[in-house]
């Protein structure tokens, strides 16, 4: 493991009686993608510009390479950003946007212009670097943007929602080119965003932030497969959540019962109690469908309320005899065996090991 | 179609007849600063520049336009200084009692000249400042102060406020980031109030009449020869100090036009 860049060490972020950071506790290793994701409000973004020096914390320390920075003005770290809102210089031509922060730093302007060429051409803009920003599409102010940050050479690299404003179709060709830049370079990425598909599509890591809060934190396969918590598992969505009571434990696994029937579950490392309140999910695609009664295992018999389509995968909305919800994500060839339509019942079934027991907090 | 049509027609007339009513006494005035005969009465007499060549051969109207040149020029620039200023403080800084402060700001235009021109005289003549030509150029600060601040206000609103932070967060301390974000962003408007201003000046009467003491100025000196007799010697400084007055609102708004057609690509 890497050693860490940034700590964050009981940071707090309290703006007069609203809390806008509870207390943070993590650490950003050198080298990786890190995405920070939650809904709005969930204090992602000032996490980002504390990191910046654009908000202090009210407690708690933040070190960059072991330098406490809590006192360092903006102006004086090295951590560029790059804005939701670009924040490019209007007055400015493309080129002198990206010579802006060297501008800033004294560096001289034979050397500037001849940095600012290389990161124009290295982003694919070179030939726009005389145009004024207000003539360039979205896609390409975008690439100003970025190249106006990485020109700085930083270590790290602040992303605050920077695809949000992006036709879809850009959007990911721009996590492309994210992710081959951050390789390439091996600068540390750390990107704020409330959009699932791009953090997992790119992140090493993920933090999920609910109020202010840490939900989870993990690679993206382990934050979708092993929500710590329901309110990861609600965020990440396209999972299937069931309240109970545990009945028995036997050894590696027990029994669950809930309004919609009794099932089986994996313990994990989750300390389970008879009598007590568990519950868990099961993700969306690993539950399957079926016109006959499963034998044995883990079913549900429910009726289909509707179906979306998203390219080739249909997730189908279910509902059980009790009125409690359930999704099934499926390739739309797999469904069309099945010829079914708004109103039909159909049994529902997954594998033991496909349940996941979340951590009551 | 053909009601927005005949509605467009007699909105035509209303606009003609309002540029009508304001500019038809300076298009006479210019009409008879032209004209031979003393006074003013139709038939016109023959076409004639002698009016102008009598002005220009009157030391008192020289110094009178370089007085004015001076106080309007200084005017402009203090003047948009301090609208500056105060514009860039309400964007940036949030504090007790801002309300009152912009409130306070903004109540010298809403004082009638007489009472303002007055007050003006009594007190620097308590500091022993009055009389002078710097006397006119304080007056004419304050007065138009306001309008500097409205006019930059408005360009700072139209600002990401990201801009600022963003300047930061790319090594620029709080003053470069002043002479290299802030300022050429304000440019256009900065031009604009100092074109704005100037006018302003240049042709405001009771202040300066006030306070000018020896040190008169173009609107004052025609005020001085119309109590005396009358001259058609005003009719061409009027048409000359119009006619700066006018380019110079003109340009003010051709920097506020431009400026606004950018906004809309930003």
């Amino acid at each position: 493991m890497s050693k860490p860049l940034v700590v964050f060490d009981k940071v707090q972020k309290h703006f007069g009686n609203f809390v806008a950071v509870k207390e943070l506790d993590f650490e950003i290793r050198e080298g990786e993608f890190l995405a920070i994701m939650g809904p709005s409000g969930c204090g992602k973004t000032t996490t980002l510009r504390m990191l910046a020096g654009l908000e202090a914390p009210t407690h708690g320390e933040i070190r960059l390479n072991d330098r406490v920075m809590n006192d360092v003005a903006p102006h004086e770290r090295d951590t560029p950003l790059v804005w939701q809102s670009l924040a490019l210089f209007p007055f400015l031509t493309a080129r002198e946007n990206v010579e802006f922060g060297l501008k800033m730093r004294g560096v001289d302007k034979a050397e500037r212009k001849e940095r600012a060429i290389k990161w124009l051409d290295k982003m694919g803009i070179l030939e726009f670097e005389n145009r004024h920003i207000s003539t360039l599409s979205g896609g390409q102010k975008q690439r100003v943007a970025l190249a106006r940050s990485l020109v700085m050479e930083p270590q790290i690299l602040l992303l605050d929602e920077p695809l949000s404003a992006l036709d879809a179709h850009l959007v990911i060709r721009m996590q492309a080119v994210l992710t081959d830049l951050q390789r390439e370079l091996g600068i540390t990425f750390v990107y704020v965003t409330h959009s699932q598909s791009e953090a997992f599509a790119m992140a090493d890591r993920v933090i999920i932030m609910g109020k202010g809060e840490i939900g989870q934190i993990g690679t993206p396969k382990e934050i979708y497969r092993a929500p710590a918590n329901q309110f990861v598992a609600e965020f990440v969505g396209r999972n299937n959540i069931l309240a109970g009571k545990v009945k028995s434990v036997d050894g590696g696994t027990a029994r669950i019962t809930t309004t919609s029937g009794e099932f089986t579950v994996p313990t994990n490392e989750v300390q389970l109690v008879e009598d007590h309140n568990a519950s868990f999910v099961i993700s969306a695609d690993l539950v399957h469908i079926a016109s006959e009664e499963p034998v044995g295992g883990n079913k549900a018999y429910c009726k289909l309320i509707s179906e979306e389509f998203v390219g080739s995968m249909v997730t189908l909305f279910l509902e059980d005899a009790q009125g409690h919800e359930f999704k099934v994500q499926m390739q739309e060839r797999e469904l069309s065996k099945f010829d079914l339509h708004s109103g039909d019942e159909i049994w529902l079934s997954w594998d033991t090991q496909s349940a996941h027991v979340l951590n009551e907090s | 179609m053909k009601q927005s049509r005949s509605l467009n027609f007699i909105l035509g007339i209303y606009v003609v007849l309002i540029f009508a009513f304001v500019f038809a006494p300076i298009i006479f005035s210019m009409i008879f600063s032209f004209n031979s005969q003393r006074f003013p009465t139709i038939p016109l007499g023959e076409f004639s520049t002698e009016w102008y060549a009598k002005v220009l051969a009157d030391p008192d109207i020289w110094k009178a336009a370089r007085n004015s040149l001076i106080v309007s020029c200084s005017t402009a620039v203090i003047a948009t200084f301090l609208g500056f200023c105060t514009a860039y403080s309400d964007f940036r800084y949030n504090f007790r009692f801002k309300g009152p402060y912009l409130a306070l700001i903004l109540l010298p235009p809403t004082i009638p000249l007489i009472i303002m021109a007055l007050a003006m005289l009594a007190w620097l003549s308590k500091i022993g400042m009055s009389g002078q030509l710097y006397s006119i150029i304080i007056a004419h600060s304050v007065l138009t102060a306001p309008f500097a601040m409205a006019v930059i206000r408005l360009r700072l609103n139209q600002m990401d406020p990201d801009l600022e932070s963003a300047a930061w967060n790319l090594g620029g301390s709080e003053w470069q980031t002043m002479r290299h974000v802030i300022v050429p962003f304000c440019k256009p408007a900065i031009f604009s109030s100092l074109f704005l201003t100037a006018a302003v000046s240049f042709d405001e009467f009771a202040v300066s009449w006030f306070v000018s003491g020896l040190n008169s100025t173009l609107p004052v000196v025609v005020l001085e020869i119309v109590q005396g007799n009358i001259d058609p010697q005003v009719n061409a400084i009027g048409t000359f100090v119009f006619l700066t007055s006018m380019t110079l609102v003109v340009l003010a708004q051709l920097f506020f036009a431009s400026r606004q057609i950018k906004g809309l690509h930003a």
